[in-house]
């Protein structure tokens, strides 16, 4: 068979999920592959769903080589809604943005995705009105202002049948159970207590159902403020220290006002400023850490060095990479924020202090540092399902305005900053650094930044425990089926069958030898408390009356926000952090143990899986850390079915404990880009940088200058 | 430095057999890292050695001479501060030692001038180390590489190519190898007319034939074309001969590894490239790489920012502004068209830069590594850097200044390192490629500085011949090929035919941090790598899994045996045990 490069009128329907409707669609659309500037591509149709946008291929039928790492909800054709970016008309060869209402119709279709792809479809020989309908449509259902029970999840929820239980190992933290077991699993139990304050969110709506405080804290002072100005518990350390947030008062213009505040914060401190509680330092996160706008502004920045358009770009680009990447300063609020971390990790650790983190809602900030000093600290949130907790805890549960900060419904540019991805790449950099220390796979990390995007889990889609309990029940007008029944994306079933899913666990992965089975059965915990030192004894304090005198200070700070860093002020030598840093990096890493990231320059890196991953261009051809990693698979596989071979011969059916190890086939060749990027090039032709050298000005006379300088005219003679 | 010494009883210091003790010193180490150290240096004609007397655990250097650039006196005898009288000492390694010594009774000129004198032997009539050096091996490194059995091994000499002894005893070109591979059908009497016509008598010879499309890489230096722009009706056949040897009608691709402007500039000092006019069957590109004078700068700015301490704040645009990366990218770039035009596009190609022994071994030998797995195993990478660097005449003893005190030479260049670090990025790139680990080429760059090895001495063959390094001395790959599992890569898979094409792009070129910033203890990386243990541990495991199967299949097999007679035959044992590779 000849293939022939023509539109070919053919029935495609796209694939919909319960509850999804088709809106609009248009043929003969052509979408480049986004390779070389050869303007290859196919021919086939656009269309937009209330759940996606997607392009089905013409001759997708022959396409038979199913790839071996394919999400299920969301195929590679496949745009969600919630995952355009941006969207761009081109008209006469010029870019043009397109928000809301259209004049003109472009020629070629731009679109920009959250998750870094990039497509181009050319509507030229596609009919005007299919033009209009689809552009429009596309740009209506994407761009402009939502309600939230618009959002594709209640139509899932509602038409989809429900038989996940999706609970899997993840504590959900929706119950006070879960929290009295988080408590004991930490030890946190002697001086923090799980509260019922909350129920019927008397409280406050952006506090969780139940939460922990310290035991002193009685039910009238959290209502009090609506929450605010009282401590609360995110966990304990090994040595009793505890990490604690709390939402600070708005500045009050108001004397009187203001004149109360001080006096309850005052209370409250009096209240706990005795034993069994320990020294207290606060952070004020919203004054040592850039503030969401610059978070937004940096990644904004940054993103856009990845939404490349063409080999063109991508080479113009390269030549000042480094100072591009530099001037988006989001690695530098990486680094910034490990940095953080690990000044809260030392006054845990090592100082036996807790540590109060302070910020307007205590639900930005405060949850990537505390997430992230658990992930350093706790070698529980290493594990998939303990890190999987640790984001119910800290973020669906404590509160962190998922809704507004993906700006899910594009209702205010300003509420948007991409906070959690801001602990995704902090993670990912402990991934990389620390290998063996992590259960799951930076390919997890990356899958799970996608399901941010992905409307069909209520996890990432609203703002706050109480928003999404208020619009459970489904509305009288729609189906009587009672409340909706929310999947979770930590049910990984739901995106990618088992085979794709072994590449999210980590073969590198040291486990920790487990204790005794009988002794397991018996433990009350699903989970394992694990020390991240050995313990050490508390050194009697000898500055009991510290927390006092903290006090004032510690009013002073909550009331105006405008004393700076507590953490390394005055009181402590200003290089404890460094000594603290240097001393755990000058010995051998215990990869259950604490976890220190290392923070100089050249260890802060770009995270090249998911930022580079749909480009061309950046793809080695059989290399990348996927070609160590596939032989490590290999091996794991071989050694798997000896020990399945050792059993036979023994004759004894035992059970074993086998992780499903990803079968990789023809391993030696696979792209860097694996698993995401299918675009193995056919041809092995080597990417050429197109535009190359820039001036060397300030160093003129050496450039003119030859090797050695010797008259060679002479030899003529 | 780690290396193979051994610690000879009762004595404070590892000694080589061959080293002899000079002086030794009671010093204050001024530690960029960890604030003045308490020690005793030891000097030998090897090597400066510093012990600490009081820190725990003990703290020592191991610096063999040979990386000394510089050694300056700081502070006079008037300097007041605390340890602020004493040596500074620069290193070609990329760090820099500085000892505090005690004001009083001369001690310092002592120490200045038996160091002065072992580091920089060529500047005052003693020889290098690697002529004393009694270390012996189990492997001889000087029979790593014979030219004859390596062209053999390209399936040369054939009947479009022929092995020439025309400069057997150097008479053509002082800078080539004796054994050189031409077109069959130049004569000699053709090859001493070109001579005249390439800068030094550097002509156009073969480095590399591909074994399918036999599509060549021709190594020389620029054509003398001069102001006037001479032209050679000799030069300009034999390019055709060689255009016309691979049997394609295609043309010659000439790469000029320099910038367009620099090409041109050469010109009024007699150089030149080949023009149009003179050439018509030929194509030129300029690879736009720069001299070694830039490569210079570029280091020293590198140093800078990684030594002593880490640019903090803006290390990405401090990185960028030294440059160094950026030459790589060209390197690797000219390099990649250079493998690409002869593997894909089956032409023949003319590699020069100015003189053709920095630039022009740069490009010949990273297409070449590109090109041929050989060249990534061990021995093939030793064979690569004996034959277009060490025989075609690269300037080892000038760039790097071998011996020599003359610290700001401007012949002194990092070409070979930056090569040495382009094989790196492309071993990062691609982890299962190379045999070779990343401590076979820090070990590499390491002796390029000792002079513990004959190996990097001397600018030429011709030179190496007179001073009879062969004989007298040992070669690197002596003790790389004694311990070779310390240098092997564990996930090697060996490919064979498989062009590796590298990514030339800033999103994928990292700095070398394992070697630039390795003095850094706040830095280092970790080691063993871990993603390599477990490796081992699986490979150690299903050893063992392997071992204790076979001695179990065993056992049943004659517990059957020895209830049943006739059970297990054989055939089934061997398919059984087949089964599991």
């Amino acid at each position: 068979e000849i293939h022939i490069k023509e539109p070919i009128e053919k029935e495609v329907n796209p694939h919909l999920l319960p509850g999804e409707l088709l809106l609009c669609e248009a043929s003969t659309v052509y979408k480049y592959i986004q390779e070389d500037g050869s303007n290859r591509g196919t021919y086939g149709k656009l269309v937009c769903t209330n759940f996606k946008i997607a392009f089905l291929d013409d001759d997708s039928s022959s396409d038979d080589n199913e790839p071996q790492f394919k999400n299920k909800i969301v195929g590679e054709n496949d745009i969600t809604l919630q995952c355009v970016d941006q969207i761009y008309g081109v008209y006469d060869e010029k870019k043009k943005l397109l928000t809301g209402q259209l004049r003109k119709y472009p020629e070629k279709l731009i679109i920009y995705c959250k998750d870094l792809r990039v497509f181009h479809f050319c509507l030229r020989y596609t009919k005007e009105e299919e033009v209009k309908r689809i552009v429009s449509g596309i740009v209506h259902h994407s761009q402009t202002p939502k309600l939230l029970k618009r959002l594709f999840l209640f139509s899932y929820a509602s038409a989809a049948p429900n038989n996940t239980d999706g609970r899997n190992q993840t504590v959900m933290f929706d119950t006070l159970e879960d929290w009295r077991d988080e408590l004991e699993r930490t030890k946190g139990n002697v001086k923090y207590k799980a509260v019922t304050t909350n129920e019927g969110y008397r409280v406050s709506e952006k506090l969780p159902l139940y939460f922990v405080v310290p035991i002193c804290v009685s039910e009238e002072s959290i209502l009090k403020y609506e929450g605010r100005g009282i401590p609360i518990w995110c966990w304990s350390c090994h040595n009793g220290a505890a990490l604690l947030k709390m939402s600070a008062f708005p500045k009050e213009q108001d004397d009187s006002t203001s004149q109360m505040q001080k006096a309850f914060l005052d209370g409250i401190y009096k209240t706990i400023s005795k034993p069994p509680y320990e020294l207290l330092k606060t952070d004020d996160l919203s004054s040592s850490l850039p503030s969401l706008q610059d978070i937004q502004t940096a990644y904004t920045r940054f993103k856009q060095l990845f939404l490349i358009d063409n080999s063109t770009d991508f080479w113009a680009t390269d030549v000042k990479w480094f100072s591009l990447l530099e001037s988006t300063n989001w690695l530098e609020i990486i680094r910034r924020v490990l940095k953080k971390a690990i000044e809260v990790a030392e006054c845990l650790e090592r100082q036996h202090t807790n540590v109060l983190l302070i910020e307007e809602s205590a639900t930005d900030l405060c949850c990537v540092i505390s997430s992230l000093v658990q992930v350093m600290m706790d070698s529980y949130s290493r594990t998939k399902s303990g890190f999987q907790s640790l984001i119910q805890k800290e973020w669906v549960i404590g509160g962190h305005g998922f809704l507004d900060r993906c700006n899910h419904l594009h209702k205010s540019d300003k509420e948007e900053a991409p906070v959690f991805l801001l602990l995704l790449n902090c993670v990912w950099q402990l991934v990389q650094q620390y290998p063996p220390a992590f259960e799951f796979t930076e390919t997890y990390l990356t899958v799970l930044s996608d399901s941010l995007y992905v409307p069909i889990f209520s996890t990432f889609f609203f703002n706050s425990q109480h928003q999404k309990d208020t619009n459970m029940s489904g509305e009288s007008l729609k189906t009587q089926s009672g409340p909706f029944r929310f999947l979770t994306v930590w049910d990984w079933s739901v995106q990618f069958d088992p085979k794709a899913q072994a590449f999210l666990n980590n073969p590198l992965y040291a486990e920790k030898p487990k204790p005794d089975k009988s002794q397991r059965k018996t433990a009350r915990f699903k989970h394992q408390r694990q020390f991240s030192l050995p313990l050490t004894q508390t050194k009697p304090s000898t500055k009991r009356g510290f927390f006092r005198e903290e006090t004032d200070h510690l009013i002073k700070n909550i009331l105006g926000k405008t004393i700076g860093k507590f953490i390394n002020s005055s009181d402590e030598p200003p290089n404890s952090f460094r000594e603290f840093y240097d001393s755990w990096h000058s010995k051998p890493v215990d990869y259950h143990g604490l976890l220190l990231p290392r923070i100089d320059g050249p260890e802060i890196k770009v995270w090249a899986q998911r930022y580079l991953r749909w480009i061309p261009e950046a793809q080695l051809h059989g290399g990348g850390t996927i070609a160590t990693a596939a032989k490590i698979l290999d091996l794991m596989e071989e050694v798997q079915s000896l020990q399945v071979k050792m059993d036979e011969e023994h004759s004894q059916a035992i059970s074993r404990d086998v992780h499903s190890v990803p079968m990789l086939r023809n391993s030696a060749r696979l792209s860097s880009l694996f698993p995401f990027a299918l675009l193995q090039r056919q041809s092995i032709k080597p990417a050429l940088p197109t535009s190359t050298w820039k001036d060397l000005e300030d160093e003129d006379d050496l450039v003119k200058r030859d090797d050695e300088f010797v008259d060679l005219s002479g030899d003529m003679s | 430095l780690k290396d193979g010494t051994n610690w000879e009883q009762n004595e404070e210091i590892p000694r080589l057999p061959g080293e002899t003790r000079v002086t030794d010193k009671e010093v204050i180490y001024m530690c960029p890292f960890n604030g003045p150290v308490k020690g005793r240096v030891y000097i030998t004609n090897y090597r400066l050695y510093l012990r600490s007397v009081e820190n725990d655990p003990v703290v020592t250097l191991n610096v063999p001479l040979g990386v000394i650039s510089r050694v300056e006196k700081m502070g006079g005898a008037s300097s007041r501060g605390e340890n602020s009288y004493g040596l500074d000492i620069t290193c070609k390694d990329m760090r820099n030692l500085r000892f505090a010594l005690k004001q009083e009774g001369h001690s310092r000129r002592d120490i200045f001038e038996v160091l002065t004198k072992y580091a920089f032997p060529q500047s005052h009539n003693l020889l290098f180390f690697a002529f004393v050096n009694e270390e012996k091996f189990s492997e001889n490194g000087w029979m790593v590489y014979n030219p004859m059995s390596e062209y053999r091994r390209q399936g040369l000499p054939n009947e479009r190519w022929r092995v020439t002894f025309i400069n057997e005893h150097y008479g053509l070109c002082d800078t080539y190898p004796s054994l050189l591979v031409v077109p069959y059908n130049a004569t000699d009497d053709d090859l001493k007319k070109v001579a005249a016509f390439r800068s030094r008598n550097r002509i156009p010879v073969l480095s590399w034939i591909h074994p399918e499309t036999q599509a060549v890489i021709m190594r020389c230096s620029q054509p003398l074309v001069g102001m006037s722009g001479k032209r050679n009706k000799d030069d300009e056949r034999y390019l055709d001969i060689i255009r016309e040897a691979n049997g394609q009608i295609s043309k010659l691709t000439i790469y000029d590894a320099r910038p367009n402007v620099n090409a041109v500039a050469n010109k009024a000092t007699g150089g030149g490239y080949e023009g149009e006019d003179a050439y018509p069957n030929a194509e030129l590109f300029f690879l736009d790489i720069h001299n070694i004078h830039v490569m210079r700068e570029s280091l020293k700015k590198l140093k800078d920012i990684v030594y002593p301490n880490v640019e903090e704040s803006h290390w990405l645009s401090s990185l960028e502004s030294t440059h160094w990366l950026e030459h790589i990218k060209l390197v690797l770039t000219g390099a990649i068209q250079v493998a690409d035009k002869v593997s894909s596009e089956r032409n023949s190609v003319l590699v020069h830069c100015s003189d053709g022994w920095d630039r022009t071994a740069q490009l010949t030998s990273l297409a070449m590594l590109m090109l041929d797995s050989y060249y990534r195993t061990i021995e093939g990478f030793e064979v690569l850097v004996q034959k277009e660097w060490i025989s075609f005449g690269h300037k080892f003893a000038s760039r790097i200044g071998h011996g020599d005190k003359n610290h700001a030479d401007a012949d002194r260049s990092p070409i070979f390192l930056q090569f040495i670090d382009c094989v790196w990025q492309m071993s990062k790139q691609f982890p299962t490629a190379f045999e070779f680990n990343e401590q076979f080429l820090i070990t590499i760059l390491d002796h390029l500085y000792s002079c513990r090895f004959g190996t990097f001495l001397y600018n030429s063959e011709f030179l190496r011949e007179k001073e009879k390094v062969t004989e007298k001395t040992l070669s690197l790959w002596s003790l790389i090929n004694s311990e070779k599992s310390k240098y092997t890569n564990p996930f090697y898979t060996k490919e064979l035919n498989r062009a590796l094409y590298p990514v030339a792009s800033m999103r994928h070129l990292e700095l070398w941090v394992n070697y630039y910033i390795r003095w850094n203890p706040r830095i280092r990386q970790q080691q063993p790598n871990p993603v390599e243990q477990r490796y081992m541990e699986l490979l150690a495991l299903r050893d063992d899994y392997i071992r204790r199967l076979e001695e179990l299949q065993i056992t049943n097999n004659s517990k059957i045996s020895n209830s049943s007679a006739s059970s297990a035959s054989p055939s089934q044992m061997m398919s059984q045990v087949q089964t599991h590779f």
